[in-house]
């Protein structure tokens, strides 16, 4: 059997009392779209920044494509074929939107050869260039590439984050809360982009919009105070008692030590 | 909204050809200027020279990278780095500033005490002629090297460096997760501001004819800090911009003191003053620096005479470079 993308297994994280993550395991087969909802600080940014390296978990393993991901500094991540992109926008906006997508790409040109101006240095820069329209043409923003990224509407400067994660050609792509702000238009939009992402990487998509998850994903993760409550495909999801519960707010009864802040 | 078409050909000529192509104009109009003004003013002119390298490089950590450097001039004295960043630089930079010139006192045997090293300036070569002003040949030499620097400098900010010197100071988690190891981006925008800092301050030594350590304190440092802020915060015209404020204000404030009379304590604080006044009108009138004010004039007027309205929705590219 092939090796999955991404394999979680009991990982626990602790912020002093609070237990954001419970041993939570999870797998993300090749070229697979994967939903994890779960209602606000449920852990679900928690776990993307286990994966990505930004904390240290107490307990658990994290295995990308067969290999031990648990102690890999972030700045790593990107050359391994793991991008991600943030809750909060994270754009630079010292940049263009078309520095932003161009420095999304690991590739990059020596120090030496940059401070001397070097001819090489210079091809590297219109190869990427060339490439980074190519993502935000296929977005559907190439008209945008010389705006600063607050100078375009928000919904915009959402798809700007996912052209810049995708210029790193990724073989897993973390994307948290893709959805929230945008319109119905958009996130139809949005819906169609990470659909054809599926055939050239595997996806796992923190979202709050449960619809939204249900018509992306072909498996699901439901966390809550840190647990893993459901896995399934959508249409098992939808049937989950517990899940509608958490959902709905009704009989949940805090786990111990889980009283998320 | 409209692709900036205009800026695209100017992307593809090569950057080395293009900057030195610049800096060799520059050259050539600052040498004729140079013969053309009094010894005075070649002197003046040297200083300016050798602040914008100083200010360039403090620029590029501080504007450019978000690192903040409070004892730049010490930096300046020295030109070595330790590796420090992120916010111990600025503390460990401040202890530089006001420890250094102390150590320099106190092991007056190494460094000649307060009253310093005297450093004997090289005059200038015979074939200029035996009456060429070595003030002239002082402001050449500082001329040669600002330009280098900010040939450099421009190269560097302007590459997938520079980019990633800038998405550091924006968003250090951002940078992290495209693949930019953070502390190294910070260690290097700090040697490379120090490597200014020390060239400035070896051509300073000449340019002043001793090396007193009272002269690379606080005081220096935080002058260089006001100048990046009043020409430009992140800009390389605008640390030309600011070292020219920094060397015409006391000029000015030394010749209003003396032509009023005022006692020696107020005329010693009084080109202070002034230049805290400047610092603070600047602040308030042009917060994003005299260069950043020149842009937005600069876009203001396309806008009045072409009609054509800026594609940045007023948002002016202060901390572009390459000249927007
Ligand atoms: N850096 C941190 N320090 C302390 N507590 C944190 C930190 N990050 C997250 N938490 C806590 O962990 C829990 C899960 O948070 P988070 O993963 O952001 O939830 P979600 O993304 O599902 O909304 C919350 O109780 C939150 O307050
Ligand atoms: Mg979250």
């Amino acid at each position: 059997m092939e090796q999955p993308t991404l394999d979680v297994a009991d990982l626990t994280v602790r912020f002093g009392g609070v237990v954001a993550l419970d041993r939570v395991s999870l797998r993300v087969e090749a070229n697979e779209i994967h939903g994890i909802i779960g209602p606000n600080g449920a852990g679900k940014t928690t776990l993307f920044n286990a994966v990505c390296g930004f904390l240290r978990p107490q307990g658990g393993t994290i295995s990308y494509r067969g290999r031990a991901l648990l102690g890999t500094a972030p700045h790593h991540l990107a050359r391994l074929g793991i991008a991600r992109t943030l809750q909060g926008l994270g754009l630079w906006p010292g940049l263009t939107v078309l520095e932003n997508v161009v420095m999304g790409s690991h590739a990059r040109p020596h120090f030496l050869g940059s401070l001397l101006g070097m001819p090489a240095a210079d091809r590297l820069e219109r190869r990427l260039r060339g490439q980074a329209l190519e993502v935000l043409s296929e977005l559907g923003i190439a008209d945008i590439a010389d705006a600063r990224p607050p100078a375009v509407p928000y919904g915009v400067q959402k798809r700007v984050i996912i052209a810049r994660a995708l210029m790193a050609r990724p073989a897993l792509l973390l994307l948290d809360e893709p959805a929230s702000g945008l319109s119905s238009r958009e996130m139809d939009r949005l819906h169609k982009l990470v659909g054809s992402l599926r055939q050239r990487m595997s996806v796992v998509v923190v979202e709050h919009h449960l619809d939204f998850v249900m018509a992306i994903s072909q498996r699901i993760t439901v966390l809550n105070f840190g647990r893993v409550i459901a896995s399934g495909t959508p249409a098992d999801i939808r049937g989950n008692r517990e899940v509608s519960e958490a959902y709905l707010g009704q009989a949940v009864t805090p786990s111990e030590g889980a009283a998320g802040a | 909204m409209a692709i900036r078409l205009a800026r695209w050909p100017s992307r593809t000529t090569p950057t080395l050809g293009r900057h030195l192509a610049l800096a060799v104009g520059a050259a050539i109009l600052l040498l004729l200027l140079s013969s053309q003004i009094g010894a005075y003013d070649d002197y003046n002119l040297a200083e300016v020279a050798i602040f914008v390298i100083a200010v360039a490089g403090l620029n590029v950590l501080t504007g450019v990278n978000g690192q903040l450097s409070l004892g730049h001039g010490a930096l300046m004295a020295i030109g070595a780095a330790a590796r420090l960043r992120g916010p111990y630089l600025a503390g460990a930079t401040l202890a530089l500033a006001v420890g250094l010139p102390q150590i320099a006192t106190r092991y007056s045997h190494v460094f000649g005490g307060e009253e310093g090293l005297t450093v004997t300036p090289p005059g200038p070569p015979d074939w200029l002629g035996a009456d060429f002003p070595p003030e002239r040949w002082m402001a050449w030499i500082a001329i040669a090297a600002a330009l280098v620097t900010i040939v450099l400098l421009a190269n560097l900010l302007q590459s997938s460096v520079g980019r990633s010197f800038k998405a550091v100071r924006d968003h250090e988690a951002a940078a992290a997760l495209a693949g930019i190891d953070v502390a190294r981006t910070q260690v290097h925008a700090f040697v490379v501001s120090s490597a200014c800092a020390g060239l400035a301050g070896s051509l300073f030594a000449y340019w002043s004819g001793l090396t007193a350590p009272a002269g690379f304190g606080v005081a220096l440092s935080l002058q260089l800090l006001s100048a990046i802020v009043i020409g430009g915060l992140g800009s390389l015209s605008g640390a030309v911009w600011g070292s020219i404020i920094l060397v015409i204000i006391p000029a000015l404030t030394g010749g209003l003191a003396s032509s009023l009379s005022l006692a020696s304590s107020v005329a010693n604080n009084l080109p202070l003053a002034i230049y805290g006044s400047v610092l603070v009108l600047a602040m308030l009138l042009v917060p994003n620096g005299i260069d950043g004010g020149l842009r937005r004039l600069l876009v203001l007027a396309r806008t009045r005479w072409t009609g054509a309205p800026s594609t940045h929705k007023g948002v002016v590219d202060w901390d572009d470079p390459s000249g927007g």
